[in-house]
């Protein structure tokens, strides 16, 4: 215990260390939070976008937050449910029935929705119910959107109606919103009227217990605390649960190429003879081959799944200068005299390697260790830049790559990369300060001012 | 190494030097032919490994059987093969699927086709291309790759020349102002290389292509290409700006870091500090008592830093559309073009292997500390 509260004490002097071991801690609390609130098969479902689960959300929607820096505000999106309000219901003859539900809303944003839609919700047997929606402007007047029958999933799209387009004069939910005496002008811009705005849906149904609801969808140029992307998806989401896929990656990867590489250098100098040519031999033959091109060439060819991929890379990692630096320090090590005596009381090979050799290398392996993960994290990333990112699952690295091909940068979409790219930026730079503070404790020798 | 032979009483010392001096050049021989044998085996266990992985252990034969399959049934699909029979048509269609096969030699195993592979890679007859060719239309591998080459080494062997001589005279002047505000602060910017250069290039086209908009996005030259040769440069200029700075960004930081590690522990050395002692000039100490003595290590970063640049860098080169060998490689690999795939681990094993052989023959003629014969006795 007075060992760890030592190291504590020592760490507290370092400002770098504190900041950035709070921010990794910080990030850490988000991962278990996102593995808890989203289970990963509902992330990897709402990630994948199927059965229109992001059928409420804008393309290409900023933060809601950047309004509170904008002089003129961007509209909000929002969803006016039918379980808001209530429904009457009343019957027509015998298997004939109407409901009728109001769909309000305070219209109040300064500026036009990008698009509005209807969703329906349907539930009968054989015959399909009709459905009759009805627009109502804040002073009262009606006007009638569609008529129809309506089957399950089906959705009326308000805002490519030609018909009402060509009423109007304007673009639908530009025309439905504004002021009518600014509307259809070619020299005036339609200015929003706000106000109490009403959907009226009135379904006739035929069957018992034969229901309709539905909801409005108006889509504002802002959405949620991180935006939307091209295919409407919820950026927080993917954000979310790019951490705890961050973290793990280069955490898994760094344990696996540091401590098998330290376990083998450990072998080798330790035994000496061809244990040692042998690993030497392989060091250099894969200080020779592409890393890079090699995991390329498996992505393309074999495999995108994470966990091949962190095997590969773990496996082309071991081998490598790191290993021979391990085993000029192991040599230092083998020829002290401890290790003299442990062999004179006749301690076991393993013994010596695990109890004696390795542990007196730790301190320099601990900063190492912590330096290479911001690698790893970003290694994830490269690879989501190439195309070759896992494809089921949400990562910064993906997210990054979509705002990248998707063009964010030309056309000005700028929260899509950035998001991506600052927690990326935190991640690696909170690691890689520890992990230099970390060198500066255990390695006094260079201790910094 | 061989037994000192017992010197009999009537050599004259003349002879012993000769003797000795023609030892010398013995042993000095024997160790450039093993390691240079050693090197070889190497790089052909390397070529070999990497062309079983572009190959994926014959896999990638089947995905190209299949894509001649459908190639082939596409060809067949024509007018003019309206009036055969479907058998007439299916002998037909065997046959052509067959000639194909044999062209690219998917009709042999592909363990015997290995080590021709091998073979011709090592002799660096890199062949013909199976899909891809150059911009000015050969299929030679040759032509392919070395069409790329000046590309790549112009923006990656500026950038790292940059990063080397940067980092090597910031570290060199920091290391004399050891512990000022300066030191401190770039010991505090270390960090900076957690993330790769493209991660940087991502935020400067953001911020001087986006918003500034004042210099391009990516790609090498303007559209349409300047006439004047100066033009033309000034185009390549303007381009090379971000990746340029994306790479510094990337790379100089933590290179600064270690070198200005490796000077400081090289100027604590006891003869550095009598040098002090006698009231030496700074600079002097410097060349003389720092410099000279690391300069093997330099050398060999130096050597290695021109080796990497060949390589270019697959991902820099994608986010900023340079058209350079990391991107053709990149390209190779989506088309299953082995060949080239292969031609480029050659070559870059190839080069660095050399440069290993000559930086080793260059240490044991210059630095008497490492010794000839045996290796693999550090």
């Amino acid at each position: 215990m007075t060992i760890v509260k030592k190291f504590l004490e020592t760490i507290r002097r370092y400002p770098t260390a504190v900041i950035s071991a709070t921010i990794i801690l910080a990030l850490i609390a988000v991962a278990v939070y996102a593995v808890i609130a989203i289970p990963l098969p509902r992330a990897i479902y709402l990630w994948r976008g199927a059965d229109q689960v992001w059928s409420d959300t804008p393309r290409n929607a900023q933060p809601a937050w950047t309004n509170l820096f904008r002089s003129k505000k961007l509209p909000e999106t929002f969803v006016v449910r039918v379980d808001d309000v209530d429904g009457t219901v009343e019957q027509l003859g015998d298997a004939m029935w109407r409901e009728t539900t109001l769909l309000t809303f305070d219209y109040k944003e300064s500026a036009f929705p990008r698009e509005m839609n209807v969703f329906f919700d349907v539930e009968f047997e054989t015959r399909e119910p009709q459905v009759t929606i009805t627009w109502i402007s804040p002073d009262g007047s009606e006007r009638r959107l569609f008529r129809g029958n309506v089957r399950p999933g089906q959705r009326y799209a308000i805002s490519q109606d030609k018909t009402l387009q060509r009423a109007l004069g304007e673009l639908p939910h530009v025309g439905l919103l504004a002021d009518p005496e600014t509307t259809g002008q070619e020299d005036v811009d339609p200015e929003v009227w706000k106000g109490e705005y009403a959907l009226k849906v009135e379904a006739l149904t035929f069957e018992e217990g034969s229901t309709v609801s539905g909801r409005l969808v108006v889509y504002g140029d802002v959405y949620g605390i991180a935006g939307t992307d091209h295919l409407r998806r919820d950026l927080a989401v993917g954000l979310l649960w790019g951490t705890p896929i961050a973290l793990m990656f280069g955490l898994l990867a760094t344990i696996g190429t540091t401590i098998l590489g330290f376990v083998i250098a450990a072998f080798g100098t330790w035994f000496g003879g061809w244990v040692d040519q042998i690993i030497q031999r392989i060091t250099e033959v894969n200080l020779m081959l592409p890393f890079l091109p090699i995991l390329i060439m498996v992505g393309t060819f074999y495999s995108r799944s994470i966990w091949v991929m962190l095997a590969v890379i773990i496996a082309l990692s071991i081998f490598t200068a790191a290993l021979k630096a391990y085993r000029a320090m192991f040599m230092q090590v083998k020829n002290s005299p401890y290790i003299e005596a442990a062999r004179a009381y006749g301690a076991s090979n393993s013994r010596i390697i695990f109890r004696y050799l390795i542990p007196k290398i730790i301190p320099v392996l601990i900063p190492n260790f912590v330096i290479g993960i911001p690698q790893f994290v970003f290694l994830e990333a490269s690879l989501s830049v190439l195309g070759l990112g896992d494809p089921t699952l949400p990562t910064w690295g993906k997210i990054l790559t979509n705002a990248y091909q998707g063009g964010a940068l030309y056309r000005g979409y700028y929260y899509w990369v950035l998001e991506p790219a600052i927690l990326l930026m935190i991640t690696g730079l909170s690691f890689s300060m520890l992990g230099f503070a970390l060198d500066r404790v255990f390695n006094p020798r260079l201790r910094g001012i | 190494m061989a037994e000192q032979p017992a010197r009999t009483p009537e050599e004259t010392p003349e002879k012993t030097v000769t003797r000795g001096l023609s030892r010398t050049v013995g042993k000095f021989a024997r160790y450039t032919a093993v390691r240079g044998i050693a090197l070889l085996i190497t790089v052909a266990i390397g070529v070999y490994i990497s062309i079983w992985i572009a190959n994926m252990g014959g896999y990638v034969d089947k995905i190209r059987k299949a894509q001649i399959a459908e190639a082939v049934g596409i060809q067949f699909r024509g007018p003019q093969f309206r009036d055969m029979t479907p058998s007439e048509r299916r002998i037909l269609m065997e046959e052509q699927k067959e000639r194909e096969y044999k062209r690219l030699g998917l009709d042999k195993p592909f363990l015997g086709r290995s080590f021709s592979y091998l073979a011709n890679a090592l002799t660096l007859s890199l062949g013909r291309t199976e899909r891809m060719t150059s911009d000015t239309g050969s299929r030679q591998v040759r032509a392919v790759l070395l069409e790329r080459l000046p590309t790549t080494l112009v923006l990656f062997g500026t950038a790292n020349l940059l990063t080397f001589f940067g980092s090597l005279f910031i570290s060199l002047f920091l290391s004399r102002r050891y512990g000022s505000f300066l030191d401190r602060a770039a010991v505090a910017l270390a960090p900076m290389s957690a993330a790769p250069p493209w991660f940087y290039g991502i935020f400067l086209i953001l911020i001087f292509a986006s918003i500034a908009g004042i210099l391009p996005y990516g790609g090498m030259l303007d559209a349409p290409p300047p006439e004047t040769t100066l033009g033309y440069a000034l185009s390549v200029l303007k381009h090379m700006v971000l990746p340029l700075i994306a790479w510094m960004l990337g790379t100089l930081a933590i290179a600064v870091y270690a070198r200005r590690t490796f000077f400081l522990i090289h100027s604590s050395e006891d003869y550095v500090e009598l040098a002090k002692a006698k009231g030496l000039r700074s600079n002097t100490i410097e060349r003389r008592y720092i410099l000279r003595p690391t300069l093997p290590t330099i050398i060999t970063q130096f050597a290695l830093t021109l080796v990497f640049a060949w390589q270019g860098a697959i991902i820099t080169e994608t986010v900023f559309q340079w058209p350079g060998l990391g991107r053709l490689l990149w390209q190779a690999i989506g088309l299953f073009e082995v060949p080239v795939i292969i031609g480029s681990v050659v070559i870059f094993a190839y080069l660095l292997a050399l440069s290993v052989f000559l930086l080793d023959i260059l240490y044991a003629m210059i630095d008497p500390r490492v010794k000839l014969g045996a290796e693999g006795q550090s």
